[in-house]
């Protein structure tokens, strides 16, 4: 499951060669019996064929970055979506967890959708701190928040689980975290009223809703709000980006989960003077970007979660 | 290059051209007016100047940053090497802030 599989003593050669080409797709969740479950990498999780529905977590696209940390991140992008399309289950869907750009413009938002569009699946889109930092704040909502609510807040319903996806990028306090706000937290109390306590129930924003690292503003202050409103539910699923690396705890019936990167990676938590991008080595910036995948199988307690660097 | 250098640039000059007016008082002439953005920090994060100075922000880190004083001046968002200015014409304390990484702070202090 996940990275430490990769990184761990017993790893094989073969599974190393495996993760030298994927650094930086997504990660596949699969959700059985209400939990998502990491998966592992991507080509792990294709070995496994998971049965049940299965969806696709990309993140941070960062589209128009160009800084030494990744020069060409709408190349890895690609690799991403290629990686996707290379997939012989195809996924039902993708959600992408934010900073689909970089700075917000119309160019690297049109840049984006030309790229993700060639996966051909249904995306639902949350915004980063990057995606509304245009001068009317308009061209994100113009794109992506049409039947939303509020500031881009709204949920589906897609086999058997229910999806919410949450903005907690905007409207921020100075010294403060991530904020979701009295608005999208009443709205979401409404939304999940009424819902059978046995659908599985997966959160979906930029910022992480639980507190990774504040000292770098990983977190979100009224994100345990959110949390007490899915109390009751028998799964849970967090999925956010933001941090730009794969972390994962799980309490009690809530699993929390934050996807790679397609575009840079960003330091483990006090491992830098800040958490801006990361330079590695030309030859391991793949190892450390990726997608998720999720698969969710009906009767099952779990969902799956698989992520899988675009290399490594 | 970052359409917003150039609007700066002519913030600059203005600031430049008001530089002398501060600098006349031998007090403030070791006063620092930049504050630079490193590492998701804010440098000095309390400045003090005196009424009818320019502080010019300059951010250079990789991420896009931006400068909020809530209800004084916002500014937009400055990519890498990006600047923004802001000429203080009242006393008091200035709180601003990252709007995109809001645990970055600083105060100026004008006089």
């Amino acid at each position: 499951m996940s990275d430490h599989d990769h990184h761990g003593d017993g790893v094989s050669r073969r599974k190393v060669l495996e993760c030298m080409t994927w650094a930086g797709t997504g990660v596949l969740w699969t959700i059985t019996g209400g939990v998502p479950r990491s998966l592992g990498i991507v080509d792990q999780a294709l070995a496994a064929e998971p049965a049940g529905m299965t969806f696709l977590q990309i993140s941070d696209s960062h589209v128009g970055f160009d800084k030494p940390a990744n020069p060409n991140a709408i190349g890895t992008l690609e690799e991403a979506i290629n990686k996707i399309n290379a997939m012989p289950k195809k996924p039902s869907f993708m959600i992408h967890t934010g900073d689909i750009t970089h700075l917000s413009k119309v160019k690297e938002f049109d840049d984006a959708d030309r790229i993700i569009s060639q996966a051909k699946l249904d995306v639902h889109y949350v915004p980063g701190e990057h995606d509304i930092i245009d001068e009317e704040v308009k061209l994100y909502k113009e794109r992506y928040g049409r039947g939303t609510k509020g500031g881009g807040w709204y949920s589906f319903d897609a086999g058997g689980v229910h999806f919410v996806g949450l903005v907690n990028v905007a409207n921020l306090k100075g010294g403060g975290l991530g904020s979701l706000g009295d608005d999208q937290l009443e709205w979401l109390e409404d939304d999940l009223k009424g819902k059978s306590k046995s659908t599985p129930v997966v959160l979906f924003a930029h910022i992480p809703l639980w507190t990774v690292y504040p000292q770098w503003g990983w977190g979100t202050e009224d994100g345990a709000r959110a949390l007490e409103y899915v109390k009751g539910f028998g799964s849970v699923t967090v999925l956010n980006g933001h941090i730009h690396q794969v972390m994962q705890k799980v309490e009690g019936n809530v699993t929390f989960h934050t996807a790679r990167s397609t575009a840079f990676p960003q330091p483990a938590p006090g491992t830098a003077p800040s958490p801006g991008p990361m330079k590695v080595e030309d030859a391991k910036l793949r190892s450390l970007l990726g997608v998720a995948s999720i698969n969710f199988k009906q009767g099952n307690e779990r969902l799956a979660i698989i992520d899988t660097p675009l290399q490594g | 290059m970052h359409p917003i250098n150039r609007r700066d640039f002519g913030i600059a000059v203005v600031a430049a051209m008001l530089l002398p007016v501060g600098a006349a008082r031998a007090e403030d002439s070791a006063v620092p007016l930049a504050v630079h953005i490193d590492n998701f920090v804010f440098e000095p994060a309390q400045l003090t100047v005196k009424v009818g100075q320019t502080v010019t922000w300059t951010n250079r880190d990789d991420i896009p940053h931006t400068v909020v004083c809530a209800g004084k001046f916002r500014s937009k968002t400055m990519d890498t090497d990006g600047t923004f200015s802001f000429t203080f014409t009242a006393p008091g304390d200035y709180k601003y802030f990252c709007s995109l990484h809001p645990h970055m702070t600083g105060v100026v202090k004008v006089e």
